[in-house]
């Protein structure tokens, strides 16, 4: 693959106190690509996350994104550089109705920054954002609702919504099927790779056949060190993988 | 104006307005006229306190810190204009306590906002000590003890307005009340006052949409000061005398219970609260000396029955009431309305019985102590009684109003 890169960790390091949880990780994430990021748990995926997107500090290293040193800025600079997450623990807006947490999610992208001027619902590109997602995601007749009395799956879809509403075409997934039920995560895959056309994916999934569905490479994440990165072939008949991780899993798969 | 307004909402303005105008005119005389006043001042430093707790989800403990400063500034300015340093119409010295208190709020604020929660309510309390301090002890600009006096017609008489009349203050108030209203409604329809809400729920959210958390708060204390200011000008204007107490934990603490007691989670909320507040204050404060004992406990009902204050309670009978079903509901509180009654009663004989230092022991002690308690004793078994049926008939309503799409 001789892609642009969009986003480039080198030699990412980050210890807790004394612990350290990632071992020096380097990873190119090509223009384009959907990349599954894999392991078992505490392997420090989250953890990876929190540092690409601003909400840790690294120990040492470097993250570029677009060719942009973006290592240890706030994760409000790295969102408006164009990247944006999700979270493992959904983290929305709950006193907020589902439309306004997307409105609110459309509004910096569109320029309206801290706007005290203009009346939100008269902002026309806002709302047309705003319903474009909300019909994206399967909430067009929940718009209304406060945001904490959605169901599980619904405040998950909610979550994805609020992060791809600002147009960032690099999109961070932490674990968007975790606790779904196997009709749920289907509905969730399907909305994963609608929202992720023409844009670069990186996500944490812990559902084997999820990340074999939508992933064009995946990295194996073990104790901070990524052990193998390839197509989802190579990694299933990689040894290394099968004997740190997938081993345990394969009666399941 | 269509931009900031809906059409809808241009209407409901005018129609505030206009019972704006009406007020003075149904309730007259000297009394009512000073208590609107005042009232109308209140409103416009619940709401402005209402932008930090309700709307961003700051707890401050020291918002009089802004509406106090705001109004000394004005003392000042208006006595300059009384001594002919300069001319300036009173009608819009509100302004000025307006710049004013927005100018230590966006300075103070700096500090208090980079913090939320605990460390921002403790950080308000500190600042809202110092400035009090230093009120008692800079006597120059606050006048100490006796505090600052003006003469509210310092700007002569400008189109047969002099301000020596209540009334005109009134109009004075109510004006620059309205405009606040429509200001402070306003900003909750921006991108801010959304962003506002969103900091409030989800601060670190709210970093990953690209928004800087301590940004949007202090953004909103410096607007929030602004409004503070305004009132503390009005103030000044009303009664023509400041004190350092206007600043101090008293006055901020009776913000916070005021924005409580309407209720913080909605716009309309704090207004009810400074409403039933003046009222209670003045109504009460003419009875008896017991006044704020009384208050107390009409705050601690509230906070127990109704956390979200009386403008929750009335917004949980609004789909009750659409769905025409308040009739299941009317006998209950009827109950409960009745039981009030003797526990009122009782416990304000106690109150009274022990606050006026009456004779607690002896015959006739006996007669009026048993009797109280007696009262206290069947109000509480009623009240507990009604309080179970209202339980078990909203749980079934709960079920009707969601079956029907109420909910
Ligand atoms: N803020 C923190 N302070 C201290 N230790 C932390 C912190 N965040 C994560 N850790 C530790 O880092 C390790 C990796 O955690 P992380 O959440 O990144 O794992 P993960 O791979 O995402 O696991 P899972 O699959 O369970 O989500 C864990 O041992 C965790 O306890
Ligand atoms: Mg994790």
């Amino acid at each position: 693959m001789n892609q642009n890169v969009s986003l480039r960790l080198s030699e990412v390091r980050k210890s807790f106190g004394s612990t350290s949880i990632i071992n020096g990780v380097s990873l190119d994430i090509f223009e384009g690509e959907r990349h599954a990021i894999i392991g078992p748990n505490g392997a420090g995926k989250s953890t990876l996350f929190n540092l690409i997107s601003g909400r840790y500090g690294l120990s040492a290293g470097r993250i570029e994104l677009k060719g942009q040193d973006i290592t240890n800025l706030d994760p409000q600079n790295i969102n408006r550089s164009g990247l944006s997450r999700s979270f493992q623990i959904t983290n929305i807006f709950p006193k907020m109705s589902v439309y306004e947490n997307i409105r609110c999610a459309t509004l910096w992208s569109l320029g309206y920054r801290y706007s005290l001027f203009r009346r939100i619902s008269t902002i026309r590109s806002v709302r047309e954002r705003a319903d474009e997602i909300i019909e994206l995601i399967g909430l067009g007749d929940r718009g209304e609702k406060l945001a904490g009395e959605l169901t599980y799956a619904e405040q998950r879809a909610l979550e994805i919504g609020i992060t791809i509403a600002s147009g960032s075409d690099v999109i961070l997934l932490d674990e968007p099927t975790a606790g779904m039920s196997r009709a749920e995560t289907n509905a969730a895959v399907e909305l994963i790779s609608k929202v992720t056309t023409q844009k670069t994916l990186l996500m944490v999934e812990h559902d084997m056949g999820v990340v074999f569905d939508l992933a064009d490479r995946i990295s194996v994440l073990v104790y901070g060190e990524i052990i193998a990165t390839g197509s989802p072939s190579e990694i299933r008949s990689n040894q290394l993988v099968k004997d740190a991780y997938l081993g345990t899993q394969e009666g399941v798969h | 104006m269509a931009r900031v307004f809906s059409k809808k909402r241009i209407i409901f303005w005018a129609l505030v307005a206009l019972s704006f105008v009406l007020l003075p005119m149904v309730f007259d005389g000297g009394f009512s006229l000073s208590m609107l006043s005042q009232m109308g001042i209140a409103i416009i430093f619940v709401l402005s306190y209402n932008m930090l707790l309700g709307q961003t989800g700051l707890l401050s403990f020291g918002h009089a810190v802004y509406f106090g400063l705001g109004a000394f500034v004005t003392a000042h300015i208006v006595n300059f204009i009384d001594q002919g340093a300069f001319w300036f119409p009173i009608t819009f010295v509100p302004i000025v306590g307006g710049i004013t208190g927005l100018l230590f709020a966006l300075v103070l604020g700096f500090v208090t906002t980079r913090r939320a929660g605990t460390p921002f309510a403790m950080i308000s309390l500190g600042i809202a000590e110092m400035v009090a301090a230093s009120a008692l002890m800079f006597t120059t600009f606050f006048g100490g003890e006796g505090g600052i006096v003006t003469n509210r017609t310092a700007g002569g008489v400008v189109a047969g307005i002099s301000y020596g009349p209540q009334i005109q203050v009134f109009y004075l108030i109510a004006g620059w009340c309205l405009i606040s209203m429509m200001g402070m409604y306003a900003i909750t329809r921006t991108p801010l006052g959304r962003l506002a809400n969103a900091v409030r729920d989800n601060p670190e959210r709210v970093k990953f949409i690209g928004y800087n958390p301590v940004r949007v708060r202090w953004l909103m204390m410096t607007l929030s000061g602004f409004f503070a200011g305004v009132a503390g000008a009005l103030a000044t204007v009303n009664y023509e005398i400041i004190t350092a107490e206007a600043l101090g934990l008293m006055a901020s603490g009776n913000v916070v219970l005021m924005a409580f007691i309407g209720g913080i989670n909605h716009f309309w909320g704090p207004i009810i609260g400074a409403v039933l507040v003046t009222l209670l204050q003045s109504a009460l404060s003419t009875y008896t000396q017991a006044w704020l004992l009384y208050f107390g406990l009409f705050f601690l009902i509230i906070i127990l029955y109704s956390p979200g204050g009386i403008a929750n309670i009335l917004a949980v009978h609004a789909p009750v009431i659409k769905a025409r079903l308040f009739k299941s509901l009317a006998s209950s509180y009827l109950i409960i309305f009745l039981a009030s009654a003797p526990l009122i009663v009782g416990t304000i004989a106690v109150i009274e019985i022990l606050y006026r230092g009456g004779a607690i022991l002896g015959m006739s002690a006996l007669v009026s102590w048993s009797s109280s308690l007696v009262l206290i004793v069947v109000g509480l078994v009623v009240f507990r009684f009604a309080q179970r049926r209202v339980k078990s008939v909203w749980a079934s309503l709960d079920l009707e109003l969601r079956k029907r799409g109420f909910v």
